[in-house]
């Protein structure tokens, strides 16, 4: 039988089933910039006299202060990063395959959790200047002692968390550098030493850089840390301008401010990481370890495991002591309930990311188009984004969305509906997913990639349906994709400040705020419980990591 | 391409709504009254419960920090599901009044129950108990003779034995309101230049870490709010009333005009279907019995007259407060807001 | 007289296995040598020992006089002037292609360098892609800027790793006779790790094969293709297998090849010999009465290439004009035309091998059909 063409009724199906997807995705990635675009906008509106208020006193700060903090972390970050990545990569020394992931549990500690432990320890009132004070029989101003709620301190306690991003992508760059490449420059002449510094280091250039761009995406982002150390910065201006003087729309224009700082810090990382698919030449040999000995072993050990103390052990053993202290008093039916909601919202945002993130990922995969890609680009761009911005964002057209919707009722039927969207749950979780997607959706996307369309093709031609095609390969080899993308975003909502501060219906808290809440009013040791909650939880996506660790293969 | 099954569709759509009407502020019943309070529940719940029981009202509470509840109540607009808003401090009362969220209640009863000093000057809230800001000191370090007014804290004899929380905070901007209103601009601003001067640290923690900072040696003097000594007083935990038990109270400016007080308070919002049931609510607060209870829990003063104050109050001693009307304290915010700025108060 | 690359007695050793026993060759200046043999053999693990990456357990490594490594003492790669190329050419992404000749030349003042990266380019004719960068090149271009890269500080001797394993087959011939061409008149010594023997007659003046960390022979190509000292080496060179031939007592060997096809005096009776045979030893020849069974068959053009099985299950090959087209299972008329009677004895070494020259000769010329059907 010949066949002219394809029947009318499947082409108009299939028609109206791609224009369906592609408006959906269209749609789906215009809602998500919007948070976005609305901050952007309000930089044109009118700039009230708070604004000038602002920029006579505090702007400046909020600017030398952000200014600073980044060039703190980054600092901190590249040396703490680098040279560990350099050890556990290139070296061997007794204890690196321990330290190789160990190295990564300060991912587990959010930044402002880290600060409250080290401010009950290394406080005035603590247990070490106590001690320091007992033992030498010094009271006030006899001695000096860092004081760690400061600027110095806040750069101290973001470097020792956000390292593990540079040490991640670096230590990967040096080991997939050929040896070839090393040897090379031996042969030509350069020493170890050399070669590492003309070499190595150049080619994981690109690698540093990303790394060291996530890290200080999240310092601007960060709240916690700055506003319990009192540090003048941007996030913790926009939540006084707004809640302090009242004016939402000055505060959407700090935010707008902050967004520029952030935009530098996002292209610098897209171009690093574009870049490090030039910098793949020769093939991974396993990398031919130095071998450190006597002192400069012990040197490597010591650097190893005080970073991981610092970041991770230390304050955790603090954590648990307190606690330890407060256990009966802290475990009620109102911590189980914290649980519950902290549960919840997390549940219900990664569930959300993830279908999202299938929309996105599967329409990219069915209809490679050039606006499939635009519209996951743009989706994806929201982990850049600091919390604090996104929930002015997400505000501002809720709450304009609500007074219309309720006025135009109003006038029609008479009905007042009350607010639909503003202080619910709804905007919370739209806040998280316009800040998480991009998480979801790197996983997810990674996921598809491994199902090349053969796959499809060969199934398709041995008579399963797409369904079926879907049911019996894809969700099988997207399995561990679809649970990565899930768990990441979980812990990720699980220990977000900012977002829940602003955005959280009443009566409803987080773990995290749980913390930040008791914490703020000194009540540390009260705030170890729910803080040590999200720690442990916080360690699962490292264990995950550290699997995937494991199965490199030059890990030996 | 996976079209979506026929059979599908009516499954999602409901499973869609019903996860939408739980997301969503949709359904919210009509005949309770909603309390947005920044008052801990603990504070407040079992005098609203007594009121149920006496009226047969219910009362739905919400709380929250007092900026959120104002910021959402000024988002809410007049779609606000709020009948009584309940906050701390005269600025934040005065601030939810300049942001025409509340509306005037009157009534003879409540007339009777607060002093006209202590609620707004028309009629837009009214306080419902009263702390003071005042000097703790170490009894050790310092002779209390040397304490006078707060205006003698900006001499350099202070320097670096000063501890107090930071500019943020609205007891502190109140607390600078009430210069301006009393004493003027430009005294005000010579003496937050002084004062600054003399911090032993950057502002950090709250009322609480700064009593606790003088006990541990690290200042010799601070300005907190009179109810977080009397909370740490009657704690159980040894790290709380230790300290406590090491630090004096002073009452500043005794005989030059007072010491500067607050209020916590309650306005009738402008959204509210119910205003007669929420000013009942109001006047409820203002009864004797209510009033006792309210202001003990937390270690504060009664607003009622004739309303005796616990024992521990009591014990530190009578003193003279600042008559100032507490509008005032609201009026002045953002111009104490911008001296602190100016003073670079963190 | 100073060789120019000399080891002597050199054992590699990793751990518990030894990748190189007891190799010992040396290399005259402006020659270029081969290490070659098939994977696992240690001509790679040689080959880094004389650039310094690996250590040696035993032996030694002299370059023009001076001691490189010993037990004792190893100089590290940095400080001999070995130049290197790799498999996979490891050039520095990071710079460009002048910036990577130019990497080896930091001793030079800047005009210095310059010119002579600027004569390198020339001679490897990439002198307009001197500002490109390694990842917009083709493989054949990274592989001359990797040769420029370790010319460039004139190195004492050049060792070059499978320099041609990543690039397609069909250049790689062609471009072994231009790197050749390029290395000689440079007047370089150089050291090249191949398993390719194509390769390796190509480039080479001098060929060392290893076996299993053994040296199994040094010499030219020449002398490796038809005096192999041993049967690997007689198996690896060239097509040829090395069938088992036993001695009858009628003198006459079995399996179907004559000992009138020989010459090799006196064979014992019972004694089993292992005979190389090559492709060309065995015509096709469609009068004779002797036909083999084809095994296998490839076609390559010119010629059909034939794997025969004689009677007792051995293989043979043979080469015929590319007309001849036999399918497999069918039987080829051949005859036997030993052109070398390269015999080697059960310990495998080439045993009384004679050249079947008639001059040599005391039997009747070859050719003869005496060949007996088992």
């Amino acid at each position: 039988m010949a066949v002219t063409g394809v029947h009318p009724n499947t082409a108009s199906r299939a028609l109206s089933a791609s224009t369906l997807w592609r408006s959906a995705i269209v749609l789906t990635a215009t809602v998500i910039a919007v948070p976005v675009l609305v901050i952007l906008v309000s930089l044109l509106g009118p700039y009230s006299k708070a604004w000038q208020h602002l920029l006579d006193t505090v702007l400046v700060d909020y600017v030398v202060n952000s200014l600073l903090l980044m060039l703190g972390v980054g600092l901190g970050t590249l040396l703490l990063g680098v040279s560990t990545a350099w050890l556990t990569a290139l070296c061997d020394f007794p204890g690196r395959r321990l330290f190789s992931w160990a190295l990564l549990l300060p991912m587990a500690m959010p930044a402002y959790i880290i600060a409250y432990t080290y401010t009950g320890l290394l406080d005035f009132a603590g247990p070490v200047q106590s001690a320091l004070r007992s033992s030498f029989g010094w009271a006030h101003g006899d001695y000096w002692f860092p004081q760690i709620r400061s600027l110095e301190g806040a750069i101290c306690m973001l470097s020792l968390v956000l390292y593990p991003y540079v040490y991640l992508l670096t230590r990967i760059a040096f080991l997939q550098q050929s040896t070839a490449v090393l040897e090379a420059s031996r042969g030509l002449g350069k020493s170890a030493t050399r070669t590492f510094v003309q070499v190595s280091l150049p080619m994981a250039r690109p690698a540093i850089a990303a790394g060291i761009s996530l890290a200080l995406m999240e310092t601007l982002a960060d709240y916690g840390t700055v506003a319990y150390f009192g540090v003048s910065a941007f996030t913790t201006g926009i939540f006084r301008t707004w809640y302090g003087l009242g004016e939402l729309h000055t505060a959407a224009q700090l935010a707008a401010f902050l967004l520029l700082f952030v935009l530098v810090l996002f292209t610098l990382e897209r171009y690093s990481r574009a870049r490090l698919r030039f910098h793949r030449t020769g093939n991974r040999a396993a990398p031919v370890r130095i071998r450190l000995r006597g002192w400069r072993a012990a040197a490597a050990c010591t650097l190893s495991l005080g970073v991981v103390s610092a970041g991770f052990l230390l304050p955790a053993a603090q954590l648990t002591v307190w606690g330890a202290e407060h256990y009966s008093s802290a475990l009620t039916p109102a911590f189980i309930r914290l649980l519950a909601n902290s549960f919840l919202l997390a549940a219900l945002a990664s569930l959300s990311c993830l279908l999202l993130a299938l929309l996105l990922g599967y329409g990219k995969r069915v209809h490679p188009g050039p606006v499939e890609r635009a519209a996951s680009r743009v989706a994806s761009m929201g982990y850049a984004v600091p919390g604090t911005v996104i929930a002015v964002g997400v505000m501002i057209p809720f709450a304009w969305v609500d007074n219309s919707v309720a006025a135009a009722l109003q006038q029609r039927f008479g009905i007042s509906s009350g607010l639909l969207l503003s202080g619910t749950l709804g905007a919370l979780v739209f806040a998280y997913v316009v800040r998480f997607l991009a998480v979801s959706l790197q996983s997810v996307e990674a996921g598809l990639a491994q199902i090349r369309p053969e796959i499809d093709e060969s199934a398709r031609s041995l008579g399963q349906t797409p369904l079926r095609v879907l049911k019996r390969i894809h969700l099988p080899m997207l399995r561990g994709s679809l649970l990565t993308a899930l768990l990441l975003v979980f812990v990720d909502v699980l220990k977000e400040l900012p977002t829940t501060l602003i955005l959280r219906p009443f009566n409803f808290n987080t773990l995290a705020v749980r913390a930040h809440e008791l914490a703020s009013d000194e009540r540390l040791a009260e705030a170890a419980l729910p803080a040590l909650a999200i720690v442990l939880i916080g360690l699962l996506p490292v264990i995950l990591l550290t699997r995937n660790m494991s199965r490199e293969p030059s890990a030996q | 391409m996976f079209p979506l099954r026929t059979r599908y569709r009516p499954r999602l759509a409901l499973l869609a709504a019903l996860v939408l009407s739980g997301l969503t502020g949709c359904g919210a019943p009509d005949d309770t009254l909603n309390v947005y309070s920044a008052r801990q529940e603990v504070l407040i719940k079992p005098l609203l419960d007594r009121f149920t029981a006496e009226t047969g009202i219910a009362v739905n509470l919400v709380t929250g920090d007092g900026d959120a509840l104002l910021a959402r109540l000024r988002n809410e607009g007049d779609n606000s599901p709020a009948d009584l808003l309940l906050t701390i401090d005269a600025g934040n009362l005065y601030r939810a009044q300049a942001a025409n969220v509340l509306q005037p209640v009157r009534s003879d009863t409540l007339y009777a129950g607060s002093p006209s000093y202590l609620r707004s000057d028309e009629d837009y809230w009214y306080g419902l108990s009263v702390r003071a800001r005042v000097i703790v000191y170490a009894p050790e370090r310092v002779d209390p003779a040397s304490l006078g007014d707060y205006a003698a804290l900006a001499d350099p004899a202070w320097k670096g034995r000063i501890c107090v929380r930071s500019s943020g905070n609205i007891y502190n901007q109140s607390m600078v309101a009430g210069m301006l209103a009393s004493k003027g601009q430009e005294a005000t601003d010579a003496w937050l230049a002084g004062f600054v001067e003399n911090f032993a640290r950057a502002p950090q923690g709250g009322d609480r870490d700064q009593i606790k900072a003088v006990a541990a040696g690290q200042c010799d003097v601070a300005l907190v709010n009179s109810y977080y000594l009397g909370a740490m007083l009657q704690s159980d935990d040894a790290k709380e009333y230790e300290p406590a038990q090491q630090v004096a109270l002073f009452w500043p400016n005794q005989g030059v005009g007072g010491t500067h007080i607050n209020i916590s308070g309650a306005g009738v919002t402008r959204a509210t279907r119910q205003p007669d049931r929420a000013r009942q609510l109001i006047e409820f607060l203002l009864r004797e019995d209510s009033q006792r209870w309210y202001a003990e829990v937390n270690s504060e003063f009664p607003v009622r007259v004739g309303v005796e104050p616990s024992a521990l109050l009591a014990s530190w001693g009578p003193f003279e407060a600042n008559s100032l009307n507490v509008s005032e304290l609201g009026r002045l915010n953002a111009e104490a807001v911008k001296a602190m700025d100016r003073a670079r108060w963190p | 007289m100073i060789h120019q690359l000399e080891l002597q007695h050199v054992t590699v050793r990793y751990g518990e296995t030894t990748a190189v026993n007891n190799a010992s060759l040396t290399l005259q200046a402006g020659d270029i040598g081969c290490l070659l043999g098939p994977s696992g053999c240690g001509k790679t693990s040689l080959l880094r020992a004389i650039a310094g990456f690996e250590r040696v357990s035993h032996g030694s490594i002299a370059l023009r006089g001076t001691t490189l490594s010993t037990p004792q003492s190893q100089l590290p790669p940095e400080q001999r002037k070995v130049g290197m190329v790799f498999q996979d050419f490891a050039l520095f992404p990071h710079l460009n292609v002048r910036a990577n000749i130019g990497f080896g030349l930091a001793h030079l003042t800047r005009a210095m360098r310059r010119s002579r990266v600027d004569s390198l380019l020339q001679l490897v004719a990439l002198s307009e892609y001197a500002s490109a960068w390694p990842h917009e090149l083709s493989g054949g271009q990274q592989q001359r800027v990797a040769l420029a890269r370790a010319l460039a500080p004139e190195p004492e001797i050049l060792l070059l790793d499978e320099p041609f394993s990543s690039l397609d087959t069909e250049l790689r011939t062609l471009l072994a006779e231009e790197v050749r061409a390029l290395l000689k008149s440079s007047g370089i010594t150089a050291l090249l790790v191949t398993h390719d023997q194509h390769e390796a007659f190509a480039m080479a003046d001098q060929i060392t094969l290893l076996h299993a960390g053994l040296i199994a022979q040094t010499g030219t190509p020449y002398d490796l293709y038809h005096r192999p000292a041993t049967e690997f080496v007689a198996e690896f060179i060239g097509e040829g297998n090395v069938i088992s031939v036993a001695v009858t007592d009628s003198g006459i060997w079995n399996n179907t090849v004559n000992e009138g096809d020989i010459a090799l005096p006196q064979p014992a009776t019972g004694q089993v010999l292992r005979l190389l045979v090559r492709p060309g030893d065995i015509e096709h020849a469609a009068d004779s009465q002797t036909a083999l069974r084809v095994a296998r068959k490839a076609f390559r053009g010119a010629r059909y290439w034939y794997e025969l099985l004689l009677p007792d299950g051995q293989r043979v090959p043979c080469t015929t004009t590319g007309n001849i087209d036999i399918p497999v299972g069918g039987l080829l008329p051949v005859r036997f035309n030993l052109r070398q009677n390269l015999v080697f004895d059960a310990a495998g070494n080439a045993a009384r091998a004679t050249a079947a020259t008639p001059e040599g000769s005391q039997h009747p010329p070859r050719g003869s059909p005496a060949v007996t059907c088992a």
